[in-house]
């Protein structure tokens, strides 16, 4: 079964395609990281599987049907930028915040919930995190808290957007870890956006690279070859692979490197 | 020996009065500190004082004039949301203007004058029983239609992406939020004035989210840190003969200030834990 699937779909962001007559199909219980240079469309393909963005043309389906806002099937890890910089509440309210969050009345935690969040959060080892208030939390305690929050509540397609920003390389390798480990135990489908292919080789089924309006879903031999990402790129790259590493080079500079680099000078949680 | 300040109707008025506001007032403060929007509450009960002055103006009881006002700028504010109600500048033009007009209507209707004081600065002994009980059917208002959007607000102010995601109508929520602080605002005014508004929408909560970081608990102890603050600045005026609304103010900003010593020192100890923990 296809749990996502693109046939001819135009994604259409601030007056620009961001993908033109894109077509894909992505199917149960894969593990697809995403990949392509900065505003190539991650976060708006995300959105669009989310029900926030319809496809100006062509069409796009979720679960066999037209994509609609609110579904609990799906869990989600924005890449988060609002973040109240004096928030003086535990961790713990923050992730109950979002069970039912969407509706009416006086919110209460039930016993089984209390449980749930405590579970999760020990499966990502950040325990520690629900009694302690989000003012006091680093960049990558707050990501690591948006991960766990996606876990909870049996989601059956995981929407990861950049979920290793932040973190230092032990937490990077926990989460993967983590979400591999979960995913694969109970069939989730995951789409896992990243700058690092690396890091993910093991981890992922097929890549879904974008860029230039385009989109190319295949094995990593597929897709990360010198004339796929040329066009992609629309400058000449050369894909280098050495000791079990790829890297993606142009002008005989790391792409992704650089593009990580940019993340953190001006991506900042804090 | 002290005289009994409740054998005067005036003051046992005044703590009926101050209790429902204080009481609704740190609820709702709880959740503006939540979502930083302090100023956004500051600048509606500016608005609120031209309405207040306006409705004189045209022979109405300034507390509609207060409410009503209130309320359409909050709703407007929250339908305009992303554009305005966060940009401090434009709150602060918007919060001069009003002032600005407040001054305006004060002008043509001179008979009116003696009030703006009371408006301004609140005058809380003058209360009557009629009075009383329109604060107390605002407040039922207020808390029943917060408690209403309670879930998707606190959903919203923490994790507005997902909230968005999830199907929260984040525009709707902040309008309907916006529209209660309007009439929490209106019922503040009453007591402490439209300039002092903050002593109990803001020092309260503030006060209480630095001393404890739970939801339940932080909204308890916003709710009773307002009630202690109003009451025993009502106690204190009597007996001092200091305008109330200054009492209520200095109350206010010792209990934060407080607060925020101690978490501060709380926050060492915990680190010096952390350290020999780790030794």
């Amino acid at each position: 079964m296809n749990v996502i699937e693109l046939d001819r779909a135009t994604l259409r962001m601030g007056g620009r395609d961001v993908l033109k007559h894109a077509s894909f199909a992505i199917q149960a219980g894969e593990f697809i990281g995403i990949l392509g240079p900065n505003g190539a469309g991650k976060t708006t393909l995300m959105r669009a599987v989310l029900g926030l963005l319809p496809p100006s043309s062509g069409q796009l389906r979720v679960f066999g049907r037209a994509p609609k806002r609110g579904d609990a099937t799906i869990g989600y890890l924005p890449q988060v930028r609002t973040v109240l910089p004096d928030l003086h509440i535990r961790g713990l309210e923050f992730i109950a915040s979002s069970l039912d969050g969407e509706r009416w009345g006086v919110p209460s935690l039930k016993r089984a919930d209390r449980q749930m969040i405590d579970e999760t959060l020990a499966l990502i080892d950040a325990r520690d995190l629900a009694e302690r208030p989000l003012s006091e939390m680093s960049g990558g305690e707050r990501q690591r808290l948006l991960l766990a929050q996606a876990l909870i509540g049996k989601p059956q397609l995981l929407l990861l957007d950049e979920p290793l920003i932040s973190l230092d390389a032990r937490h990077q390798e926990t989460a993967i870890a983590v979400v591999r480990k979960v995913c694969r135990e109970r069939g989730i489908t995951v789409l896992f956006s990243a700058h690092e292919l690396n890091q993910l080789l093991g981890t992922l089924d097929r890549v879904l690279y974008l860029g230039n309006g385009q989109a190319v879903l295949g094995t990593v031999d597929e897709v990360i070859a010198a004339p796929v990402l040329s066009r992609l790129y629309g400058t000449d790259i050369h894909v280098v692979r050495t000791e079990g590493q790829i890297f993606v080079m142009s002008r005989g500079r790391d792409v992704e490197h650089a593009a990580h680099q940019h993340d953190h000078d001006h991506g900042h949680v804090h | 020996m002290f005289t009994d300040m409740f054998q005067y109707e005036f003051m046992n008025n005044a703590f009926a009065a101050a209790g429902i506001v204080a009481v609704v007032s740190g609820v709702v403060g709880y959740f503006l500190v939540m979502r930083g929007q302090t100023f956004a509450g500051h600048a509606l009960s500016h608005i609120g004082f031209a309405g207040a002055t306006g409705a004189g103006l045209i022979g109405l009881a300034p507390i509609w004039g207060l409410t009503g006002f209130t309320l359409a700028a909050g709703i407007v504010m929250g339908l305009l949301s992303e554009r305005i109600s966060n940009r401090d500048v434009a709150i602060g033009i918007v919060l001069a203007l009003a002032l600005g007009f407040g001054l305006l209507f004060l002008h043509y209707y001179t008979a009116f004058a003696s009030q703006a004081t009371a408006l301004l600065f609140g005058n809380v002994l003058a209360v009557d029983h009629a009075t009383i009980a329109t604060l107390a059917v605002l407040a039922v208002i207020t808390l029943l239609g917060l408690a209403a959007i309670m879930r998707p607000l606190i959903f919203a102010s923490l994790q507005p992406e997902l909230a968005e995601a999830k199907g929260v109508r984040l525009r709707f929520v902040s309008t309907v939020f916006l529209g209660v602080v309007a009439l929490a605002v209106s019922q503040c005014a009453q007591i402490v004035g439209v300039l002092l508004v903050f002593t109990l929408m803001v020092g309260p909560p503030a006060a209480a989210q630095r001393l404890t970081t739970g939801l339940w608990s932080g909204l308890s102890l916003a709710a009773a840190l307002a009630l202690a603050e109003a009451w025993l600045g009502l106690t204190v005026a009597f007996y001092s003969d200091w305008p109330v609304s200054f009492c209520i103010a200095m109350l206010s900003a010792a209990g934060y200030f407080a607060a925020l010593a101690l978490s501060a020192r709380r926050a060492r100890h915990s680190r010096a834990g952390v350290i020999e923990n780790a030794a």
